[in-house]
């Protein structure tokens, strides 16, 4: 078995029993690995109206089959469940070595189903798999979970868990592994949670062949080489980190500011990757395999918001900062400790606490409510006293703990939500760029960027530049990117090697890697195939087309001030043209044709 | 001149590009459990380390080995294993200080670090030149200089 391990780790914490099955290498070519295999599985085994938290939902950690290899930066896995914060599939990506571990443990894919009648963790050494009571370590942190498992396991183990919460099942709980790197997004560690499941502890000794060693070790050079003289992957996310993106989506006016009511930050600079570089970089760090090193490890030496861990990202620097309204680094980089030594999603919780901060000035949430909380723009000590609130599930943050969308939809203003399908849209305002809009309007887990990143075209001018004004030719450029990106993370692949390759570098290494022979073309539409799956299973689990929507205040309240000043998102334009470019009908569902044309039916 | 493999953990990402180079070329599979070259990291702090066989002077491996399997040739820097000699002791396992003489079921044999005919994968697949294959006499030169240069910067704020 090349690049694939051929088998799957069945778990199952209600009944205790520990199964290995044979991969279905059928579906491997097909779905991958990773996100779109382990997508597979999930809707071929669960009913799409389940309650995400019951015991009915399974958790997969799914690495790929370049995972492990030295395929340059692509030593990634994706956490796939049903979410609970949208309703949709969740596919949580995240780096370290984790995900290779699970591979040479001998592994393609983890599923965990059931729940636990007590908290449990489970620890994986190559062939031996144990499910063992956590109840000593259940309530501590990130950090101290992950030391006390490697006392009690492997000192060199590579840990995967929640903290206090996921446990508490705060709806964007993520999962953390080697404390820093996170499967952030739509509520995974709520899962883990509900199963009561602390962590997942693995140890692995055992090789990933490659079935074409001379054509993998040409196409790891070429790989290597393009993303190294790339200026983006090469260099800029080495030397500033992702948050190298704040002044640049500053200068053409498309930082969301304030809940996004603006796009213009005039303090940007301060909680820009270029300050993060000069005061508080300690080195970069890098995931398993990679060549790029944007992870940031970091410290903050003033006393009141002292404390040492990694990042900011650029979307967690944009929604402490000028999201909600804060110039305030120390305060920004202090909020991203917390939410990794706690577990949260950085976007969801800084975009929950902007709208609370928008709720309240409106005088829509009052002290009444926030317990006597002044909850208002540019506070960033309240900002992160809420944050632990939220973890906590304590006093008002049990309300924060649910999402803006529930929370604005409690004081019956949903509109305050700045989210699509019920999950929060990041660091690029769609009224500036038209591109990312529609891709926020139309992703399958809801508003996120990682899945069709037309910044890259639309801002970066990578690998050519579009006017990000425009509407002409929008939709199939989210197509290619939403295509292309599914693809990508199906491989393992982090999506910063797209700073310097496509899909003519990364079907080269799948096929000598697997030895399956993938074209171009194939690759593209497993991607293809893999988006329409994630769609099929929106559809019949929590949407339909009229989901495929932003909130009103993208297309009603033009920009105010700066670079894209007086500018709102058209996506009405480009939503039609969309369905049809993807062989969907009217009303957003795929024909039964494409469906057949991609193995779907 | 002779050459030493030269570690800088100040520069490590943690990547562990090292240890898949060295699996790699070592047996044409990734399998991190086989490396000669193994990456320790220390989340909280976010400091990696690389390690590897030292080929130490007066090598403790190459002394408690009855067989004379760990040798050094005459006039070589390096710490040679030679598998027929071996009788699988793992004498050198339990004398090396660092732990870099390994013994690995799978193989049957001792795993340890041999420079790669003097062009090391580890120092070639490392993208940000944490692992370096330099000449024994100025092996630090540029470590000290960094040092140096940050008395520099020192002297000419005070002056």
């Amino acid at each position: 078995m090349y690049g694939w391990t051929g088998i799957i780790l069945r778990v199952n914490l209600t009944t205790g029993e520990i199964k290995k099955e044979p991969t279905n290498l059928q579906d491997a070519k097909l779905f991958i690995g990773a996100r779109g295999l382990a997508s597979k599985i999930l809707t071929d085994e669960i009913d799409p109206k389940i309650d995400p938290l019951s015991a009915e939902n399974k958790l997969i950690f799914a690495p790929g089959p370049l995972s492990g290899t030295m395929a340059p930066s692509m030593g990634r896995y994706d956490v796939v469940c049903k979410a609970p914060l949208t309703g949709l599939l969740a596919a949580s990506n995240s780096g370290g070595s984790f995900g290779p571990e699970i591979k040479f443990a001998g592994y393609d894919l983890v599923i965990v189903e059931g729940a636990a009648k007590k908290p449990v963790y489970l620890w994986i050494n190559d062939d031996n798999v144990e499910i063992r009571d956590a109840s000593e370590i259940w309530g501590k942190n990130v950090p101290d979970t992950t030391e006390a498992l490697r006392a009690a396991t492997d000192e060199d183990a590579k840990v995967a868990c929640i903290g206090p919460a996921g446990e508490k099942k705060v709806l964007f709980a993520s999962i953390m592994n080697e404390m820093h790197r996170a499967a952030g997004r739509s509520g995974v560690g709520a899962v883990m949670g509900s199963k009561n499941l602390k962590a997942v502890v693995v140890v692995g000794t055992k090789p990933i062949a490659v079935a074409d060693p001379e054509a993998f070790e040409k196409a790891v050079m070429v790989a290597r080489k393009k993303i190294t003289e790339h200026p983006v992957g090469g260099t800029g996310l080495r030397v500033y980190g992702t948050d190298v993106l704040t002044n640049i989506l500053n200068s053409v006016g498309s930082l969301p500011t304030r809940n996004f009511h603006e796009g213009y930050f005039p303090n940007a600079d301060k909680f820009g990757g270029e300050s993060l570089t000069a005061k508080y970089l300690t080195r970069p760090r890098g995931c398993f395999s990679c060549i790029i090193s944007c992870g940031r490890a970091t410290k903050v030496t003033n006393p009141k918001y002292a404390g040492e861990g990694e990042g900011p990202e650029y979307e967690t620097a944009w929604g402490f900062g000028s999201d909600c309204g804060i110039d305030n680094m120390d305060a920004v980089v202090k909020a991203n400790f917390i939410c990794n030594e706690l577990g949260l999603d950085t976007i969801t919780m800084a975009t929950t606490i902007a709208c609370a901060m928008d709720l309240y000035e409106s005088g829509f949430i009052t002290g009444k409510d926030t317990g006597g909380l002044a909850v208002k723009f540019g506070d960033a000590d309240t900002m992160l006293k809420l944050v632990e609130m939220t973890a906590n599930r304590e006093g008002f943050g049990d309300q924060l703990a649910e999402g803006s969308f529930r929370l604005a939809t409690r004081y019956g203003h949903p509109e305050y939500s700045m989210s699509a399908k019920k999950q929060e849209m990041p660091a690029y305002d769609p009224r500036g760029i038209q591109g990312i809009g529609l891709h926020y309007a139309t992703s399958n887990r809801g508003g996120c960027h990682v899945r069709g990143y037309t910044i890259s075209p639309e801002v970066l001018g990578v690998p050519f530049k579009v006017d990000q004004h425009a509407t002409e030719g929008k939709p199939q450029l989210v197509i290619t990117f939403q295509n292309l990106t599914a693809a990508l993370d199906s491989t393992g692949s982090c999506l910063f090697t797209t700073f310097g390759i496509g899909a003519e570098e990364l079907a080269a290494l799948l096929s000598a890697v697997t030895g399956v022979t993938y074209t171009v073309d194939d690759f593209m539409k497993a991607g293809d195939r893999i988006w329409n799956l994630e769609r099929l299973f929106g559809l019949k689990s929590a949407i339909t087309g009229k989901d495929d929507r932003l909130p009103d205040r993208m297309s009603k309240e033009p920009i105010p001030a700066g670079p894209s000043k007086g500018e709102i998102s058209h996506l009405d334009k480009m939503l039609p043209e969309y369905y049809t470019l993807r062989g969907w009908d009217s009303k957003g569902v795929p024909t039964p044709e494409k469906l057949h044309d991609l193995s779907l039916a | 001149m002779a050459k030493l493999i030269m570690i800088h953990p100040d520069k490590c990402t943690g990547c562990k590009n090292c240890v898949v180079a060295c699996s790699y070329a070592k047996e044409k599979q990734f399998r991190p459990a086989a490396a000669r070259v193994h990456v320790y990291s220390w989340e909280r702090e976010g400091i990696s380390v690389p390690m590897m066989c030292q080929q130490c002077n007066d090598a403790p491996c190459a002394s408690v080995c009855p067989t004379g399997a760990m040798h050094r040739v005459t006039g070589s820097t390096l710490i040679e294993y030679d598998a027929s000699k071996c009788i699988r002791c793992r004498m050198c396992v339990q004398a090396c200080p660092f732990g870099n003489a390994v013994y690995d079921s799978v193989t049957d044999s001792i795993l340890k670090c041999d420079t790669c005919d003097d062009n090391p994968s580890c120092v070639a697949a490392c993208p940000v030149h944490a692992i370096e294959y330099v000449e024994e006499n100025v092996a630090t030169r540029s470590r000290k200089k960094a040092f140096a240069q940050k008395f520099k910067e020192a002297f000419q704020e005070v002056a």
